[in-house]
């Protein structure tokens, strides 16, 4: 491979830099901030002793009912005050609820233009035979983003409790994990080499009908999920790891949010009302239409898909 | 209401009751699977079918897959000698 640039040269680039974030390579913090070293904590056997008669001594203070007139009185007003509160709480709730609207009555504020515009122009304006999809990605698309990005947060979160950095840990998680499974169990094989091209096949056709009949992004990306589960089950990370490893889920989840931002954000800075759009919205019932709802279930499908499979690594032996 | 819906209906109360009264933690999480899996049901005959399919792969198949690997884990489910499961509580 011949090269235009040196190598020290190409390390000052952005790209590489770039690059170097979003693989997690170089720690942003590293040499740029002040760390200081901490010290671990010590305490002679005098303190620990001291410390220890002291919590005794307050606990048989506290607990002492028979001598401790103020303990008593607080907890008989402490129950009484509960009675009062809970009672309270249940007539207020009863009240509120005493005014809402009869449960399936036409007029009530939930039946109003929203829902009938929905309905009587949501395939002129979406191009989405599925006015659900309509709504969720077109309409409403902002909570989408929202929902999607607290799925990416909620892998996030369990990445950082379930996650396992040194490898003594791993070693012995995943010896663990591996303690009581069937190995290379023939029924659970030979069912997953059926079922799961089907059920892949399936969650890509949920995925990108998602304009047209049920479905959409998020059940999509379910169902492929449960199926790269299921592989996962049947054969082991080994192969699973072949084509899915944690790097790509980053590049695939980051990819998918940037590209489902940045189709969505222009809309957002044109204003609420983003109908006019510059992407044509082609027949209504044929695949490539409605504009950008097929790109953003795509979009939500890869997110969801990786997110399953992730949550589902992190509990098996945190980390893959 | 069909007399379909009205057995559904009483199926998925039983399942709530018994995955809250249920001591063994294996059985709770396959009763809420069923629970899940009647639920998806439910979904079709309220004409709802994307619910449905979301329900059973979530439902049904992906948190009762994490409820069980947490089990695992955390030893709730260990096996005897002769093969027979025996539960921690």
């Amino acid at each position: 491979m011949s090269k235009k640039v040196s190598d020290e040269q190409y390390q000052k680039t952005f790209s590489f830099k770039f690059r170097q974030w979003l693989d997690g390579t170089k720690d942003p913090f590293l040499d740029n901030v002040e760390m200081k070293k901490q010290e671990s904590f010590h305490e002679d056997e005098e303190t620990i002793h001291q410390r220890e008669e002291d919590k005794k001594h307050l606990t048989e203070k506290v607990y002492d009912l028979e001598h401790n007139a103020e303990v008593r009185i607080f907890r008989k007003i402490y129950r009484v005050f509960c009675v009062l509160f809970c009672t309270f709480l249940v007539l207020m709730l009863l009240v509120g609820v005493s005014y809402l609207p009869t449960f399936g009555s036409a007029d009530n504020p939930a039946n109003n233009e929203v829902a009938a515009r929905y309905i009587e122009k949501g395939l002129q304006e979406t191009g989405a035979v599925n006015i659900v999809t309509g709504m969720i990605l077109d309409y409403r698309a902002f909570d989408t983003l929202g929902e999607s990005h607290v799925l990416f947060i909620a892998t996030c979160t369990v990445l950082i409790l379930l996650r396992l950095d040194r490898k003594e840990d791993k070693i012995a998680y995943e010896a663990d994990d591996r303690s009581h499974e069937p190995k290379n169990d023939v029924i659970l094989q030979t069912v997953a080499r059926i079922l799961v091209p089907p059920i892949f096949i399936f969650g890509c056709y949920i995925i990108l009908a998602g304009h047209l009949g049920p479905g959409g992004g998020f059940s999509g990306g379910a169902v492929i999920g449960a199926g790269l589960i299921l592989y996962l089950n049947a054969f082991g990370f080994a192969k699973t790891e072949k084509f899915f490893t944690a790097k790509t889920y980053r590049r695939m989840c980051f990819g998918a949010l940037a590209c489902y931002s940045i189709a969505k954000s222009y809309s957002f800075y044109t204003g609420a009302n983003h109908i006019e759009s510059i992407i044509p919205l082609g027949t209504p019932g044929a695949i490539l239409s409605s504009g950008l709802i097929l790109l953003l279930n795509i979009c939500v499908g890869i997110v969801v898909a990786g997110t399953m499979y992730t949550f589902y690594c992190m509990f098996r032996k945190g980390g893959y | 209401m069909t007399i379909f819906t009205c057995i559904l209906l009483g199926f998925l109360v039983v399942c709530a009751i018994a995955a809250s009264l249920s001591k063994n933690l294996l059985n709770t999480i396959l009763i809420f699977m069923s629970y899940s899996l009647i639920m998806s049901v439910i979904w079709i005959m309220l004409e709802s079918p994307d619910l449905a399919i979301t329900e059973a792969a979530v439902g049904a198949g992906v948190t009762t897959l994490l409820f069980l690997v947490t089990l695992k884990k955390i030893h709730a489910i260990i096996k005897k000698d002769g093969g027979e499961e025996e539960k921690h509580e």
